[in-house]
């Protein structure tokens, strides 16, 4: 059972499917980088031990009824941490690669800059990688084509190591890109005049399980990306033009 | 010609009983039927009216009339199948945010248990 207390109150979510091998090692390497931090491991209908050993290693489960993907699993995350009342929520993925031993360094700067979100990158600054080379290509034409929108450089704009404050979860809760949410969120949130900072991070690759994104999908990704981030970009455009009307 | 035009009123009409006997047995809700019956019937009058497809032809300068049966054909089953993923995008929608206040209600229920024992 997990409970807001305080003005920093932080819930990490982990959003997990299929993820036996690595959701033990990820929740109980939350526990000691974050002693006292809640975790809430949101279960994407696995089919292996992952709610088990989540159980096991300490945090709290929210099993989803059937699978959703990746959007609609962290969403009801951020939902429920909405209504518990938490001031901060960070998703770390289910798989490993994040390190755990970043997240006070996110949750502080998270507090600290004012910023509405907070993004672990591997890209700035003393963060290290570990990508291949489609997924390479991939995160270059985003960064191309986020710029102009957000009108700063994003340097990891597909990382799922993310930090939101109440007010982005607030937004967030209500309304989230389902499919492959990361970059999507960034223009979501860029048109509220929410603002976001990059933290550098470390990446560990993955040593359990598959990716969700393998190299034939990359090219269905960045067209349903591109395709969604320029869905937002119209949509938040036509709001303000009306309101301005 | 009149052999496609033939052909086209026989699928019109198995189309059209599949639909009702789809309706009957519950296979199929009344209002999604409703699409396929209009389409259905459309499909069933054009073929029955060769000086209708002939006017419509010479009018849009159409090389040949069995295009113009393929073209609108086409065209009304592009408009069904736009309409159904309009309302699959809305059912997904609905589905999403449906489990996911399954999934929040259930883990407080769970709590209240937890609290209460």
């Amino acid at each position: 059972m997990i409970r807001a207390s305080g003005p920093e109150s932080l819930l990490i979510i982990v959003p997990a499917w299929n993820e036996e091998g690595a959701i033990g090692g990820v929740v109980r390497s939350i526990h000691e980088h974050v002693p006292g931090a809640p975790v809430l491991v949101i279960d994407d209908y696995s089919t292996d031990s992952t709610v088990r050993l989540a159980r096991a290693a300490g945090a709290a489960v929210l099993p989803m009824p059937h699978h959703l993907g990746l959007g609609g699993c962290v969403q009801a995350g951020y939902k429920l941490a909405y209504e518990l009342g938490f001031q901060y929520v960070i998703r770390v993925d289910g798989d490993g690669q994040h390190d755990a031993g970043d997240i006070p360094r996110v949750f502080e700067r998270l507090k600290s800059s004012g910023c509405e979100m907070v993004i672990g990158s591997r890209f700035v600054n003393g963060g290290n990688v570990h990508t291949d080379v489609v997924r390479a290509w991939g995160i270059r034409f985003f960064r191309a084509v986020l710029r102009p929108i957000v009108g700063k450089t994003v340097h990891d704009p597909t990382s799922g190591f993310v930090g939101v404050n109440r007010a982005a979860l607030d937004v967030f809760s209500r309304s989230f890109p389902l499919d492959y949410p990361e970059i999507e969120a960034l223009v979501v949130l860029q048109r509220r005049r929410f603002r976001f900072e990059e933290v550098a991070c470390k990446m560990h690759p993955r040593t359990t399980g598959r990716s969700s994104i393998t190299a034939v999908k990359s090219l269905y990704y960045i067209a349903h990306v591109l395709l969604g981030v320029f869905v937002n970009v119209l949509k938040y455009d036509r709001r303000r033009r009306r309101k301005g009307k | 010609m009149q052999s496609l035009l033939n052909v086209i009123t026989v699928l019109s009409i198995f189309l059209i009983a599949l639909v009702l006997l789809s309706v009957r047995r519950a296979h199929i809700r009344v209002e999604y039927s409703v699409s396929w019956l209009l389409a259905a019937t459309s499909m069933l009058l054009l073929s029955r009216a060769r000086p209708v497809l002939d006017y419509v032809t010479r009018r849009f300068g159409i090389p040949d009339t069995p295009l113009t049966v393929f073209l609108i054909a086409g065209s009304v089953f592009l408009i069904m199948f736009f309409r159904f993923s309009v309302i699959i995008s809305h059912l997904r929608d609905d589905n999403i945010a449906l489990a996911q206040r399954v999934a929040i209600l259930e883990y407080h229920v769970q709590s209240m248990k937890a609290e209460g024992e």
